[in-house]
């Protein structure tokens, strides 16, 4: 108990010194996006890892809340900044229809309207040119030059989302995903209402993930349809940042995220420079090897697996 | 003045496409009893008591507790109206602890994670299962599972409580102990119906017993009666025993 304090401590002074012992603007850019997948990754987590509601769409949450503060500043004004707070609200309506509509129903229907929603707001995104300037984009100007404070933002927005998972976890709400995660009868006749608990963390998780769509809009200061709706780059990211990092625990998601971004770098970049430049086409090929990896060998992740880990690095002399 | 009755089913009738479950049962249940209900494989035993918490909703007919019927209503709410139940094929919460299990359902009643944690202590001693609190719900052996299952229900602080075969499978002293947990949770002013198989089992703790067979009423009455009833023994044993 009190050893972790200690490292919990010792990460949180890390992450604060961090921009300020490395300058490089390269790699606070990382840490910022690795913070941001901590917010997205955990909510994905709350409601696919603990309450067993696996999303394939939290693209729609995130550009929901990307284009909400888009849109304020590019049609009424106002501020981007307003979005942070507009949002999680608007990105959590969304997930209050989706789940009134989707989680009367058990099994996979969830999983499958997710993938459709996504699709469906991409192409929203695409067409109503009139509100979203289509493929064209929202570019706004941006408020800094200097990354630091969207780094401290983006550290708070991080610490502030784990903080309340846990906090959730901790409490009746916390019992009552897991439970239905395990036995949806089961829990229902032990008098908890699942559909509305579903959608309590449906509702969590998808205002932390709007939340953090309005802090990307703001910190690139450019979007479109086809970033932030993305299938590929926003929701299945999501679901590795969660797979890798260990689902269903708090840490997991967290460090999943750092693994995550850290991979895609590497080979976005060609491996710094050194390889082949086609290296940069097989990252994708890379996270599904990862994928079978982790599945394979550490089906729990890295958190949920690491005593088993610690164990093999231990038995070598 | 009528007496308002406690619980009671009144004609209730569940189809499963061209099948009748249950077919106009009817009774009722008086306070502070053991009502058993018995009949063989397929009589619709199980159906019942899925009508009773909600689970499927019924064809026709009504079920009332302490006067008001509550036909339509959502599992979760039977729950809390004070019907708690334990599910014959075992659902633990597998990957939650003994203890997380049975705080899980202790927060039906209470909104803390101090005072569920309380309540979850208090009802793993009464149902003797506090020694296992921390090992894992899947870990559990048969008979820890079937009292997992009364455990959470009891945490749920029910005045009826439905038991759906919590002894099947578990051995003679198993069984022994079962029936004493069983009697002990009568003695707390918790009235039960209880769905059993072992004859042992629902003879020696019944004040009361209804049989069924093929979804519909043979016969009610004391345990004596009924287990010397032509009928009854006709639907367990073939009719040249009878």
């Amino acid at each position: 108990m009190k050893r972790s304090r200690v490292i919990i401590a010792f990460i949180a002074l890390a992450l604060v010194l961090f921009p300020l012992v490395v300058k490089s603007d390269y790699y606070q850019h990382l840490v910022i996006l690795a913070l941001m997948w901590v917010v997205i990754g955990g909510s994905w987590n709350l409601l696919a890892g603990y309450t067993g509601q696996v999303s394939f769409g939290h693209a729609v949450f995130f550009g929901t809340g990307a284009y909400t503060a888009g849109i304020l500043a590019n049609k009424l004004g106002i501020s981007a900044w307003w979005g942070m707070a507009f949002g999680g609200i608007t990105a959590a309506l969304v997930g209050l229809f989706i789940g009134w509509v989707c989680f009367r129903l058990r099994g996979p229907y969830f999983a499958l309207a997710t993938i459709a929603a996504g699709e469906i707001f991409r192409l929203i995104a695409t067409t109503w040119e009139s509100l979203t300037e289509g493929m064209v984009g929202i570019m706004i100007l941006q408020t800094f030059r200097s990354k630091l404070p969207y780094y401290y933002l983006a550290l708070l927005l991080a610490a502030a989302s784990m903080f309340v998972f846990d906090l959730v976890m901790k409490s009746k709400w916390g019992f009552y995903f897991i439970s239905i995660r395990e036995d949806q009868d089961a829990a229902e006749s032990l008098g908890i209402n699942t559909t509305l608990y579903k959608n309590v963390s449906l509702l969590i998780s998808s205002f932390f993930t709007g939340m953090a769509g309005a802090f990307y809009m703001n910190y690139m200061a450019f979007i479109d349809p086809h970033v932030v709706f993305s299938l590929h780059y926003i929701s299945i990211m999501a679901i590795l940042v969660g797979i890798i990092g260990g689902v269903a625990t708090i840490w997991g998601p967290a460090l999943g995220a750092f693994i995550m971004i850290g991979v895609q770098e590497t080979f976005r970049s060609s491996i710094f420079g050194l390889a082949p430049r086609w290296v940069s086409q097989s990252h994708a090929l890379v996270f599904g090897l990862l994928v079978m990896f982790v599945i394979l060998y550490m089906a729990n992740g890295v958190v949920g697996d690491w005593p088993k880990i610690k164990r093999l690095f231990l038995r070598r002399p | 003045m009528i007496a308002v009755s406690f619980f009671e089913v009144r004609e209730i009738s569940k189809r499963f496409g061209g099948l009748m479950a249950v077919n106009g049962v009817s009774f009722q249940v008086e306070p502070g009893e053991i009502f058993g209900l018995i009949g063989p494989n397929g009589s619709g035993k199980t159906t019942i008591f899925n009508l009773i918490n909600q689970y499927y909703p019924l064809t026709s007919g009504d079920i009332v507790f302490h006067g008001k019927s509550i036909k339509g209503l959502k599992t979760y709410q039977i729950c809390h109206l004070g019907i708690g139940r334990t599910f014959q094929v075992v659902k633990p919460l597998k990957r939650m602890t003994v203890l997380e299990n049975v705080m899980a359902s202790a927060f039906s009643r209470v909104n803390t994670f101090g005072e569920a944690r309380k309540l979850a202590m208090e009802t793993l001693a009464f149902c003797n299962l506090l020694p296992e609190q921390d090992k894992a719900a899947k870990s559990l052996p048969i008979a820890g599972r079937k009292r997992l299952e009364i455990t959470r229900a009891m945490a749920t602080k029910p005045e009826l409580l439905l038991l759906d075969e919590t002894a099947a499978g578990l051995n003679p002293g198993e069984l022994d102990e079962a029936i004493d947990l069983i009697k002990r949770i009568r003695d707390r002013g918790v009235t039960i119906i209880i769905v059993e198989h072992i004859m042992k089992v629902i003879m020696s703790i019944s004040d009361r017993i209804h049989a069924i067979n093929y979804g519909q009423t043979i016969t009610e009455g004391k345990p004596e009666d009924v287990a010397n009833n032509k009928e009854v023994i006709e639907a367990y044993l073939g009719e040249s025993y009878a």
